[in-house]
Order: C-alpha cells, then structure tokens, then sequence
C-alpha cells in the first residue's frame, strides 16, 4: 500500500497520510498529557500522607473535551464519505475493458468475456495513462466458500462472496507485476491462493490476448502425452481448448506455460514444478483439491512433455 | 481460594466439613455470588494459559518464512479454538465473575437477585467450554481421529456448511457458544434486576460506584446482544442438520446475512468485554491517585452513550462486503460517533490523575499501562473505521494488532490490575508487590513486541489466518520480533502463577481495607462472610469510606 500504482489505491494512501496526521497529533498530546500527570504527580518520598485536594469536576472542561473531538470526527467522516463515493461509485466508463474474477478454493479463475480469453491466477491489463484513462472494471464471484480479492498496490479488499456479485475496478499507470493474495479466510489453503497482476502497455496487452485467444497449440511430438492425458480424469476439471477436454472445476489449462506460476503462486512454473506438481499436488500445496493421479513415471513424463506445449 | 475456608464455607453457622471432597461438593453445589465469582475468574485464567499455549505454536509457526512446525490444518485449528476461547471462556467469564462478585458488594446486596439463576450462568459456561475442547477428542466422529473446528472464531457461511465443513468440529463449535449464549444472558439478566432493585438505603442510581454503573450497561448490551447470535447458531444447526438453507449459499441461502447476525453480537461483544476494563479502572486510578473520579456524571453519560452506539456499528466489520457506498459511510459515521464518548472517558481518568499523588502498587501500573494501550488501540480503531483505509487494512494483520490491543493490551492489562486490587478482599491475602512488578513489566515488554510490528505488517500487505509466507514477501523480520515478544509473555505469566500460589500459602494478612479505598466492599472482611455485610449498610455518598474517614468533609455536598 505504499507504492500505489493505480488510482484507488492512490487515494487511499492521500487519505491515509490525512488520517495518520490526526491520530498522531491526538496521541502525542494525550500521551503527553497522561506522562504529564504520571511523572508530575507521583508520590514522592516523604509524602505527608494527606489526601491532595479533591476536584469531582468541571462542566466547562468536559464540554471542551466533547466538542473538539466532535469537530475532528465531523471532518474526518465528511472526508472519508467523498472517498468512498469516488471510489466505490465510480461507474465504468463505456469500452472499458471487463474482466471477470471467479474464486475458487484455492485459486482464481480469470475471464475476459468480451475477448474470449480464459486464465487463472494471473490478471493482465493494459497499463492506464492519466491523460486518456484505460481503467479496467472487475466483477467477482465466487465458486464455493467467501475469498477476498487483494492487490495492495493496485486497490483493497472486495470480498468474493457466493451468490453475490461484487465490483472493483483498477487503473495502474506503470507496467510490471503486482503480488496480492486472498484476504478472506477460505479453507486448509487460504495461504496458496495468491494472485499477480501483470500490466502492460498497450501493445504488448494486444499481443497477449492474441495469443490467448488461440487454440492449444499441437505438437506431433507431444500427441503421446495428450492422450494420456484425455484418456484420464484430467479432463473432467480441465479445459484445453482444441481438444476434448473441457472441464470446469480446474483451471483452463490452453496456454499453461504462460503463466508463471503453479497451484496459484505456491511455486514456480518450471518443467521440475510442474512435474511434482502432477505427480502430487498436495506436496506443493498440502490439501490442494486436485488428486494425485497416480500415474506411472511413463505417464508422467509424457504428461509433462505435452503440458508444456501448451504456450 | 479458600484460605480462610471456614469463614466463607459454612453457611450460616453449619458444622465445618473437612476433605477435599466434602469442600469441592460446597464448591460445586453453591450459589453464594463470591464463590461463583471466584471460579468465573480461575476457570477463565485456565482456559487463559490453554489459549496462551495455542497463541505461542501459532506465534512459534509464523516465526520464519515457509516454517512447518505444523500443518496447515493444526494452523487453522489453533487461531480459531484461540479466538474463541478468548472471547467465549476468557474474557466473557472473568468479566462477568468479576461483576458476580463485585456488583452485590458495591451496592451493599447480601447476593445477586437469582442466585440459582447465577450456579446455572457458570455452569452453562462451564459445560461449554468444556464442549468446545471436547471437540479434539470427537470433532470428526465418524470420519477418524479427533479434531477441532476450523473456520475461523467468526465463522463465516458457507464456510461452515456441510459441503465445506465435513464431520462434527464445526457443531462442537456451535453448540458450545449456544450453550454459553444462555448462561450469559442468564448473569446478564441478574445483573440487571439486582442493579436495578437491591441497592443498600442512601444508593441512588446517582450514588453507585462507576464499576456498577458500567457493569449495568455491558449487562444491557449482552442481553440486546446475544439472542442475535444464539438465533443464527440454531439457523445453522438447521443447516447442517435438517437440510434448511439460511446460510446455504449453492441453494439461495445468504453468505452476507451470517456476517451481520454474527456482528450485531460481535461489535456489542467487544464493548461488553471492554467496558468492564473502563470498569475496573475507573475504580483503581481514584484510589491509587488519591483523588475522587473527575466528571462522574459524565463518565456515567459516556458509557450509556458507548452502550447505545455499540448496537449501531456491526457492519464496520464488513466494509470490503461491497455494502455500497450510503450504507459504508453510514457505518463509518456511527463508528466515528463512538470515539467521542471513549476519548471522554480517558480524559476523565487523566483528569483524575492530575493533582493526585499517585501510588504505583501494581494495580496502578497496570492501569497506567491499560492508558497508554487503549489509546494506540482507540486511535487504530479510528484508523479502521475510515472505510477506504479499511479496504486495505481489514483482514491484514493490522487488524489483528488492533483487537489485541483492545483486547490484550486494554482489556487483559485491567483484568491483571483488577486481580491485583481485588485478590486481598477474595482472600485476605496481599499478592507480593515485588512480583507484581516483574509480571507487569516482562507483560508490557512482551506485549508490546509482539503486537506492535503486526500493525506494520498489516500495512506492509500480510492478510491475517495464513500458515505460512514466502520469504520475497519481506515480513521475516517483524514475525520474528513478534514471536520473540512470546518467551517475555509466559514468563510474565509464570510470574503471576508463582505470585498468587505463594501468596495463597503464606501472603501478608490484607486486613479489610488495604488500599485505603473508598467503595463499599472495602467496609467487610477479607474474605467478605456468606452474608457480606454484619449490617445493611447506609450511604449518604457516591464514596461512602471517605465519608466515613473524612467526616470534616464529606462527599455528598460537592455531588
């Protein structure tokens, strides 16, 4: 939250800055005052023993006391509720680009309904210059239990909840890759349910939806692998465009060596990953929701050597 | 707490039993208020030292960057029987035994108004507590080994339906609050009545100590509080038990509506566990500074005001929910409100303190400690309640710092203090003064280390509940201190063990009075007799001892 790149995140670190100012100036003065009375009026040594005059109060101190925090939360709440509207009751501004955010436990699918692209765990978008804003608008949903969607430098928290639909939207003005991870307790792997944001610039944007628009490339070579691959269940969660399977429970799986990532950000996707990964997903992410396929090392081999055709 | 056994175990001049087991049966079948107090308050520090074992594996995991100490599944057992436990069987019991024994002797009552109805309170906490750690021996029941519930201490829907939550830990979890869900509204209910109708002559509502007043209005909020709550256990009993849809979301059920039932109890339940700390120390920083509360009435004006606008901010919980703009900024302004009356009540004690001669005895320290942690606690709940910063910090381990500073920070550190003060009138036994101070001081440092970098954390992007972290993250370095801040705390702990044991043993004799207080329980002995008072006393004042030891200048004109 403190290298803000995209413009509600901008606000909310302007705001904090306004908010920080205010607590550190009560807190320093109430503070003083309590060390003030703690140091200046302890019993010292030699104390007579007589009781120090008594005082039961006074109205027009109290009242001072009242009114001026009152005047702080007055500005404070007018402040904030002008945020709020900006941010939140922003509508999207028409030809924005519309992504689609489904959580799943534990992982995120990612859709981009207008442009028949299909991902997961990785959220690109073209980078927004100021003078001619490209924001991107999110709606989320869930799959199963209550997730959090969360990138600090790019916005905070929108809750993904079952059977409601939620809404963010982004702006980020510089290229690069952004980490968050899922904010709402969801289960055993509430803590591998991590997310990139990767911006970037215009064209290279176009490029990535023309290659994710494609079909599952299809290597001769890898056709051993395919097989054992739709001959197992394999495709009754995953979706390999070009090919028959077509599952939904898993992620797509049409260009898997895009992404950088395996199992939602718990490892890199490198051949070796990807290999154990297959052989046993809950030694990567204990708990993971994909089985142990239980397949020879034959199998396997093949399986990793069609997988990773899949750019 | 029976060293004195036979003044408090012989009920009306009954023949003394002696034997463990005829003394625990006096124990077991009693409804004297005093003894139902006591065991309150030790059951609560028992399951106190259970949940601080739970809180240091968690602290001893999260120690390092991709630590296994344990598996995910422990992990996520661990932070929620943690959470629970101390809202359900710390705080909820030592306040309430607090308020049990205190609440009767303050006003000059021989007990509470349904002395029954209170065995039933304790018992029904008991039962629960017990119920919800029964879960690791039977939380799967069929499915295999034991088990404890999973899902967090908020346990959001559907989380919690069958599909998700298989095997009975989750109903463990359930019913224990359901159980104690009655026995709370039970206390709270006797607390009320005998508030309201056994006050000694000369107690005007005007006249009662600040402690009473403040345990009236936490009273009102449990009662207000906890059907809400007791309703959506039983909605999700249905749930899991008879097909019913409240929370099922894959049938049209609602995820969102789970989270305001639990929060209408759950933001009034940090003010009924708050409020008594305000409680307690609005008696102990009088005494300790030698000087009468300043701005009693507004003191009283301020904790209504707490009592009323804590019913109005659940959903402050739920800001990231996507509640829409009106009703966020609706939520921010009441939570906003409710700084005002809290800020007057620590310039009162502050207020106090000025122009007193203040005596550090331990109790005080830990009220001075309590002054300065409630306040970073108070300023990062106003921190919170700016809903856009909110978006960024709510589940962070920000937000974990906060309510340990509100809890822990505030609350613990009064609690510590209040047994510091009250323990010589339960016992008639001074607690060491010596240890006193090394349990206070290794506490504050161990707090403070460890709950003061989450706030950082929280800011630097750590959400809260996760086993693990890669090391890129750059959060090593403050889990590491936090964690160090553990080894201070159980030491601090130890301490405190240590203190009360010897000085159960052979502690210096308190005499009746040994603060030189002011409020009506310092009048009878140490312990108080069966009956409290020899003669039902008469006050003319809201300070009747100093009446008594300054009849030259009494309180009563200045009120």
């Amino acid at each position: 939250m403190f290298a803000p790149v995209s413009t509600p995140a901008f606000a909310i670190r302007e705001l904090s800055i306004l908010v920080f100012a205010i607590v550190i100036a009560i807190f320093v003065v109430v503070a003083a005052l309590t060390v003030y009375a703690i140091v200046r009026y302890r019993r010292r040594p030699g104390d007579d023993g007589r009781e120090p005059p008594q005082v039961y109060g006074s109205a027009q101190i109290e009242l001072a006391w009242t009114v001026v925090p009152f005047l702080i939360v007055i500005v404070l709440f007018l402040t904030t509720a002008r945020y709020i509207f900006a941010i939140e009751g922003r509508a999207p501004t028409p030809g924005a680009l519309e992504v689609t955010i489904v959580g799943h436990q534990w992982w995120w699918e990612i859709r981009y309904p207008g442009l028949g692209v299909v991902t997961a765990n990785e959220l690109h978008v073209p980078v927004s210059d100021p003078a001619r804003p490209t924001p991107t608008f999110l709606t989320l949903q869930s799959a199963d239990v209550i997730h959090s969607f969360w990138i600090p430098q790019l916005a905070g928290k929108t809750d993904v909840i079952p059977g409601k639909t939620n809404r963010s939207w982004i702006d980020p003005r510089t290229p690069g890759v952004y980490v968050g991870q899922c904010a709402e307790f969801c289960g055993l792997q509430h803590a591998g349910m991590l997310l990139r944001a990767i911006v970037h610039p215009k064209e290279e944007f176009d490029r990535w939806v023309a290659a994710q628009r494609t079909m599952a490339a299809d290597v001769p070579a890898a056709h051993a692998g395919r097989d054992v691959f739709t001959s197992l269940a394999c495709i009754n969660c995953h979706a390999v465009r070009g090919t028959p399977a077509n599952g939904v429970f898993g992620p797509d799986l049409t260009h898997l060596m895009s992404r950088d990532t395996l199992g939602a950000g718990v490892a890199p996707n490198t051949r070796e990953n990807l290999r154990a990964w297959v052989r046993d997903p809950a030694a990567l992410k204990p708990g993971a929701l994909m089985p142990a396929m239980q397949v020879s090392d034959e199998q396997l081999d093949g399986l990793v050597a069609y997988l990773v055709t899949l750019r | 707490m029976s060293v004195r056994a036979p003044t408090i175990a012989a009920p009306d001049g009954a023949t003394v039993r002696t034997g463990v087991l005829a003394r625990a049966h006096e124990w077991v079948v009693t409804v004297d208020h005093k003894r139902l107090g006591v065991m309150y308050v030790v059951a609560g520090l028992a399951f106190f030292l259970i949940a601080g074992l739970e809180a240091g594996v968690i602290r001893w995991q999260l120690a390092v960057a991709g630590n296994t100490v344990v598996s995910p599944q422990v992990f996520n057992r661990l932070f929620t029987v943690h959470g629970t436990t101390m809202i359900f069987l710390v705080g909820i019991p030592i306040v309430f035994g607090f308020a049990n024994y205190l609440v009767p002797l303050m006003i000059g009552a021989r007990d509470l108004a349904f002395p029954r109805l209170n065995a039933f309170g304790f018992w029904a906490f008991l039962f629960g507590g017990c119920l919800l750690y029964f879960s690791f021996l039977a939380g799967d029941g069929l499915y295999g080994a034991g088990s404890a519930p999973d899902v967090g201490w908020f346990a959001y829907a559907p989380l919690t339906g069958r599909a998700f939550s298989p095997g009975n830990s989750t109903d463990y979890w359930n019913l224990s609050i359901l159980v104690m869900g009655f026995g709370t509204v039970a206390t709270s209910i006797n607390l009320i009545t005998t508030t309201l109708t056994m006050r000694c002559r000369g107690m005007t509502l005007g006249r009662m100590p600040l402690y009473v007043w403040m345990m009236l209005v936490v009273a009102g909020m449990a009662v207000l509080a906890m059907p809400p709550l007791s309703a959506a256990q039983i909605m999700l009993l249905l749930d899991r038990f008879l097909g019913a849809h409240f929370f099922d979301t894959q049938a049209g059920g609602s995820a969102v509506m789970w989270q305001h039932f639990f929060w209408f109890f759950g933001h009034p339940e940090v003010y009924i566990l708050m409020v008594p700390g305000f409680a307690m120390v609005s008696e102990i920083i009088p005494v300790f500074s030698r000087k009468v509360i300043f701005g009693y009435p507004m003191i009283v004006a301020a904790s209504l005001a707490i009592g009323f606008l804590a019913m109005t901010v659940w959903a402050h919980h739920m800001f990231a929910v996507g509640m829409g703009a009106p009703l966020n900024s609706a939520f921010a302004a009441s939570t906003m409100l409710i700084a005002i009356p809290t800020g007057i009540k620590i310039f009162n004690w502050v207020a106090t303190m000025y122009g007193g001669r203040i005596r550090f005895a331990t109790p005080m320290l830990f009220a001075c400690a309590f002054l300065f942690q409630f306040l970073c606690a108070g300023l990062t709940g106003i921190i919170l309640s700016v809903v856009p910063f909110n978006w960024q910090l709510t589940d962070s381990y920000f937000v974990v710092a906060h309510f340990h500073f509100v809890l822990v920070g505030a609350l613990i550190f009064t609690v510590f203090g209040a047994i510091y003060y009250w323990f010589p009138k339960a016992t008639g036994r001074l607690l060491s003064e010596r240890l006193g101070r090394w349990h206070f001081w290794l506490f504050a440092v161990g707090f403070n280390l460890t709950f003061l970098p989450m706030h950082w954390l929280g800011m630097l992007g750590m959400p809260r509940r996760i086993y693990t972290y890669p090391a890129e993250r750059g959060w090593d370095l403050w889990n590491l201190v936090a964690t160090l801040g553990v080894p201070l705390q159980a030491a601090a702990i130890a301490v405190f063990l240590v203190n009360i044991a010897t000085a159960l043993r052979r502690g210096k004799p308190a005499g009746d009075d040994p603060w030189d207080a002011w409020t009506l329980e310092w009048t009878t002995t140490s312990p108080p007799p069966p009956y409290n008072f020899a003669t039902a006393p008469v006050v003319e004042s809201r300070r009747p001892l100093w009446d008594l030891k300054h009849p030259d200048d009494p309180d009563g004109p200045h009120e």
